[in-house]
């Protein structure tokens, strides 16, 4: 059965030893969501930010970050694989090219989400434009910013399975490895791994998400968390 | 670069070629969004109600939607017993994502669904099973039919993952193009998905359109 085929492959030491072993594939994984995630939220956030409060571009950037979703992560990253000639580059700059849309959308649509009335009293205050971005418009945007960070690494947790096709590391190497030999229990065990990560790093983000949000927006923050 | 996709197409078995995965990429994503919405719709109607229920389902629907594509596609073997290059497997785990995706807006829709609409349309006689089926659903619709377009274009992008385990429709263009080190395969797939994702979710707005009539009524012509 393949259940027991499967208890079977965790229970073997041999699959958690090496550089192919369990431990090592989880850390890779991990390294490459962490490491472009990060990289696509320096260009994102900022982005985000800008066009989210002076609103210039906004439909441009909807419009853009819709199409991107048509995008076949397969197609972009072998593209980019015979483009660039390192691959581990060429795979990273696919990956944030993938994260950048989820984020940017976040930004743009959390600084879009701070009520009019706030930031006008924060003017009124006599606040810089730079005062209201940073002490207004971006910890009201934290909700929704952190739901784009949130769907971003759900992108590249599963693009970078998708990426060890062109050579990487991380869970898909084990998977695909299992297909090369035809040995269904250790990708279905690879699947199983890989789908655990997933939802552990959304549980992780959708806690992390709660606890940011300023004391005085717990209220509105939740309406926009289920929104989204 | 444009000018090796016109010669990688002027091969008439490469053009042949071309036009079998991409009748094939339309079947594999366009089945799994009808059946996706056959699953979805009366899900969401009967848990909508209760809410113990409704927050289980919706539980489900996301758990499911987070689980990586590639994961998905090669978990089917092992839950359906089909063998690990079947066709089946992409069509299954895409309906899977495309009913996950739509449980929320359909239960938003129907809730969004006046009161006062379904209680005159009770008052006319309609009994429930009709209601819904001639009041309730196409009032819903326009939320629907948003959904309806976000996983359209999320299973035709996500159909070429499939290529990883021999059905991926353009997908296929995808691994053959990097097998051969050869760019114009490659940028053939791209631009293809990229244009059926446009002409897909083009022809959902004119559904919408003609599913809802009464959207077109100019604001004047109600008063």
């Amino acid at each position: 059965m393949i259940l027991s085929e499967l208890l079977a492959w965790f229970g073997d030491s041999a699959h958690w030893t090496g550089p192919a072993g369990v431990p090592i594939r989880v850390l890779e994984h991990l390294y490459y969501t962490v490491i472009t995630v990060l990289l696509a939220s320096v260009i994102a956030v900022p982005l985000g930010l800008v066009i989210g409060h002076t609103g210039r571009g906004g439909i441009v950037l909807v419009g853009a970050a819709n199409a991107m979703r048509a995008l076949p992560t397969l197609g972009l990253v072998t593209f980019l694989f015979l483009l660039v000639p390192n691959p581990r580059a060429s795979t990273i700059i696919a990956l944030v090219v993938l994260a950048v849309p989820p984020i940017l959308a976040g930004a743009y649509a959390g600084v879009q989400s701070v009520e009019r009335d706030v930031v006008d009293a924060a003017r009124g205050m006599g606040m810089t434009p730079w005062q209201e971005l940073f002490q207004v418009e971006l910890p009201g945007s934290l909700p929704l910013l952190l739901g784009g960070v949130r769907n971003a690494v759900l992108q590249v947790v599963a693009t970078t399975a998708v990426a060890a096709y062109v050579g990487l590391g991380g869970l898909g190497r084990l998977l695909l490895d299992g297909l090369r030999v035809v040995d269904y229990a250790q990708m279905l065990a690879a699947a199983l791994l890989t789908a655990l990560l997933a939802v552990l790093l959304d549980l992780v983000l959708g806690r992390v998400q709660r606890l940011v949000v300023p004391t005085g927006l717990r209220l509105s923050a939740g309406a926009a968390a289920r929104r989204n | 670069m444009f000018g090796e996709i016109g010669f990688y197409l002027s091969s008439p078995s490469n053009r042949e070629k071309v036009a079998g995965l991409l009748g094939e990429h339309v079947y594999l994503a366009i089945v799994p969004v009808l059946a996706g919405i056959m699953i979805a719709v009366p899900l969401g109607s009967a848990a909508r109600s209760r809410r113990v229920v409704r927050n289980a389902v919706q539980g489900a629907a996301n758990v499911l939607y987070t689980v990586p594509s590639l994961a998905l596609f090669v978990a089917m073997p092992g839950i359906l017993g089909t063998g690990i290059l079947d066709p089946l497997n992409v069509v299954v785990a895409l309906t899977v994502y495309t009913a996950a995706l739509l449980i929320r807006p359909v239960m938003d829709a129907l809730d969004a669904v006046p009161a006062h609409v379904v209680a005159a349309a009770t008052a006319m006689g309609y009994r429930p099973a009709r209601r819904f089926a001639a009041v309730e659903l196409p009032l819903a619709v326009p939320v629907l039919i948003a959904g309806v377009r976000v996983a359209t274009v999320s299973n035709i992008s996500l159909v070429s993952v499939g290529a990883l385990i021999g059905v991926g429709g353009l997908g296929q263009l995808f691994t053959e193009g990097f097998q051969t080190r050869y760019e114009a395969p490659i940028l053939i797939g791209i631009v293809l998905t990229l244009v059926l994702a446009l002409i897909v979710d083009v022809l959902l707005l004119v559904v919408r359109r003609g599913l809802t009539p009464w959207t077109r009524l100019g604001v004047g012509a109600v008063s």
